[in-house]
């Protein structure tokens, strides 16, 4: 008589109870509700008490501030705005003037950190000396000093518009920013557009091509001549065809200022300078650490292969050392686009100087207007990380680890 | 009292988040730290200012960050300016000693938190008094101590002479004051171009101003007069002739605290009464003993007045003993014997030619 396996009792509950309450058991999940509740009500607290004395104290609440008419104008703006639009106007301004910075300074902060990181590395004895004087002073100096430094002692500096330098009289530098020519869209800018769309897109179609014939035939196929004809003959012929896409407006002096032209306020370029040369200080670090990371053996394995020295960095060392230098690349740039907020220092007008700011001060609001702004800052963080997590999934992803 | 009808029980006496000191990287964290105060604190320590401060022993004033004339610390880090001897006037009145004064300098754009959250008891900083700000702030203002307007500072090179020729100009205005919204309504008024660079303190202002990012620095008349003194070479610069905007000076408190509105509003009119009646701070020992009706109710020797406002009977003598009358410390900080020697125009007494008049004491 074959007896049966007795059946193993149910795990159900004793597993429920290890999610619930982890090894405490029932009586450390009873302990988690009682915590989230205590909380909870302290929210509760702090919400319902601010409420009753902004009602006692006649302070005006709510978000109708948004729809009132700001009064005040903006120096630099990349949506058409004037002192008659309403303040939820202004907050745009404001957070496209940070995102402005953040971008730009991330971009020139990654591209000055990854040289001068790779600069401290080299055989080189000058050039790694001067790469690592540039990461200890700039590091070590306060970032408000810095960005006071480049704003009032270099830019500042700078002669009036009357004297200002000019280049071909169509380019001038002054202490009142870089004012160059501005493009105006003419009848055949749109034919010239779609000319240029089309030759790229043809050329990574024939970059993905040539690399699909490498893997699978072997076969090496020399696309450059081909793409740069596309990229140069199509706008070309665009042109001859349909005429020239833009003309210039050259701007003129005309009482204080230059009208026509675009400018490039001194503000911007004062921070963007001050936050990519000090960022890059801690990205070249960063990226330091990454290359050390990789072992000695694969640099001298990409060399038996024959590929060499700038193949084997691209091809083998910086993929590797990518996934060391990912994370702490990620901390700068939220790094960056938080200090971007040092801005009302030198009268940029960025999220917190417009927003924060003025508006603040004029309307009084400050629980709702810091509430949005920390809200802001969040989200704006939170997406730079996701973007820079899925980067670092994609590069693990291609190493197969 | 005025003040105690009003009063609502505490609920939350321990989270009251307002004492909050430290100087460095003041600008960017006192609008996040003021709002979490507001949010936290408790409605019984607005209701009672008095006896708040009393308790103390040391008055909490919001002045300027240094702005010659109204409220700037000397060399050795004593506070003097008209806006400061209201302060000064304050403490004499309530605790009896001028000195008892902690001097909290806010920038024009974080001074209405301070208040609102209640780090300071009375804000004493050339703030212009309009309607928008004594509705939607939650404050009070509680007269007038300079009136004042905006106008133009350039330098003398540039060969303007009128407000009206500044078409294209670069304007530099601290950010938070009424100047950055007036130039506004000035420029578009007179269909003029501008490009207006907001700075978040005084000082960064005028730094970019001399630095030559500016062709017009513009503020209250009374600032440009002050912060002019500050620049390397004051003669190149000059004043336009063009008064753009109404801006009457004043102190302010929180809502909610009627008797304490009602110290700092008579506190005020005490010092222009005094004036009036030719009370001045060497004759006010003498004065106080004069039989004249009008000058024993002010000097309390027949009446109770003072107590009436929750102080003591010779109120008006510790006021003027400590800072003076109105006409002193006018002259002494801003007009005829000060480096400023701005004239007192619409200041003067209104019978004397001027519109500076007070409800009289009685």
């Amino acid at each position: 008589m074959a007896t049966e396996a007795r059946k193993p009792p149910s795990q159900f509950w004793a597993r429920l109870r290890g999610i619930l309450g982890g090894h405490a058991g029932w009586g450390g999940f009873a302990f988690q509700i009682l915590f989230v509740a205590a909380l909870a009500w302290v929210g509760y607290e702090i919400f319902a008490n601010a409420r009753a004395n902004l009602q006692a104290q006649r302070i005006a609440s709510g978000f109708g501030f948004l729809s009132q008419t700001a009064g005040f104008g903006v120096s630099q703006s990349l949506i058409p705005y004037s002192e008659t639009d309403t303040y939820s106007r202004v907050f745009l301004v404001g957070l496209l003037n940070t995102l402005l910075v953040a971008v730009v300074g991330i971009i020139f902060a990654t591209i000055i950190g990854f040289i001068v990181g790779i600069g401290r590395l080299s055989p080189n004895w000058l050039v790694a000396r001067i790469a690592g004087g540039y990461v200890e002073s700039v590091r070590n100096l306060p970032l408000l000093f810095q960005i006071l430094f480049w704003y009032l002692a270099v830019l500042g500096a700078l002669p009036g518009p009357r004297q200002s330098i000019s280049l071909f009289d169509k380019f001038f530098l002054s202490n009142r920013g870089l004012v160059i020519p501005k493009p105006l869209g003419e009848g055949g800018l749109q034919v010239f557009l779609a000319a240029v769309a089309v030759a790229v897109i043809a050329s990574i179609a024939l970059r993905i091509y040539a690399r699909r014939q490498l893997f699978k035939r072997g076969r090496i196929i020399v696309i450059w001549p081909y793409v740069i004809a596309l990229i140069v003959g199509l706008p070309a012929l665009a042109v001859l065809s349909a005429g020239a896409p833009v003309t210039f407006e050259i701007p003129q002096l005309k009482g204080f200022n230059f009208s026509g032209g675009l400018r490039i306020v001194p503000e911007f370029v004062a921070l963007v300078v001050a936050l990519s040369t000090y960022t890059a200080a801690f990205i070249a670090e960063n990226v330091r650490a990454g290359i050390m990371s990789v072992q000695k053996g694969q640099m001298e394995a990409g060399a038996s292969l024959g590929l060499s020295h700038g193949a084997t960095l691209r091809l083998i060392v910086v993929p590797q050392a990518m996934r060391v230098i990912l994370p702490p690349l990620t901390n700068q740039y939220l790094n960056l686009t938080k200090n971007s907020s040092l801005a009302v220092a030198i009268g940029y007008p960025d999220l917190f100087s417009v927003f924060a700011g003025t508006t603040l001060s004029q309307t009084g609001q400050a629980i709702e207007i810091i509430a949005i702004t920390m809200g802001v800052y969040l989200l704006i963080s939170l997406v730079t990380s996701a973007i820079m997590s899925f980067y670092g999934w994609r590069i693990n992803r291609s190493l197969g680890t | 009292m005025a003040g105690q009808g009003r009063l609502i029980e505490p609920t939350c006496g321990k989270l009251t988040w307002c004492c909050w000191k430290g100087h460095t990287m003041k600008r960017i964290s006192v609008g996040l730290i003021a709002a979490l105060a507001v949010g936290l604190s408790c409605q019984a320590g607005f209701a009672q200012t008095l006896k708040t401060v009393r308790d103390r022993g040391v008055l909490s004033c919001g002045v300027s960050q240094g702005l010659p004339g109204f409220s700037s610390p000397d060399d050795k880090g004593n506070w003097t300016g008209l806006d400061v001897d209201v302060c000064r006037a304050i403490a004499a009145a309530v605790l009896n000693d001028p000195a008892k004064v902690k001097f909290v300098p806010l920038s024009a754009k974080d001074r209405f938190t301070a208040l609102q959250s209640g780090e300071i008891d009375v804000l004493s900083r050339n703030t212009t008094w309009t309607v928008s700000r004594d509705t939607s702030l939650g404050v009070n203002f509680t007269g007038v101590t300079y009136y004042d307007g905006q106008g133009f500072l350039v330098k003398k090179a540039l060969k303007v002479n009128s407000a009206l020729e500044l078409n294209s100009a670069s304007i530099c205005v601290q950010t938070g004051t009424t100047n950055e919204q007036n130039v506004a309504d000035y420029f578009k008024g007179n269909n003029m171009k501008y490009e207006v660079i907001a700075f978040g303190t005084a000082d960064e202002t005028v730094k970019a101003y001399e630095s030559g990012r500016c062709d017009v620095f513009t503020s209250d008349i009374s600032q440009l007069y002050a912060e002019r003194l500050k620049l390397a070479n004051p003669a190149d610069h000059a004043v336009l002739p063009e008064v753009i905007s109404k801006e009457p000076l004043g102190p302010l408190v929180r809502h909610g605290d009627d008797q304490w509105f009602d110290i700092v509003k008579w506190t005020l009119f005490a010092m222009i009464n005094a004036e009036e009646l030719g009370v001045t701070q060497k004759n006010v020992d003498e004065m106080a003993k004069s039989t004249k009706p009008e000058l024993k109710r002010v000097f309390g020797t027949d009446g109770n007045l003072g107590e009436q406002l929750g102080l003591t009977k010779d109120w008006v003598s510790r006021i003027v003993r400590a800072v003076g009358n109105y006409g002193e410390s006018f002259d002494r900080n801003v007009g005829a014997g000060s480096k400023l020697g701005i004239a007192r125009g619409l200041n003067q007494l209104w019978n004397k030619g001027g519109i500076q008049y007070a409800p009289p004491i009685r």
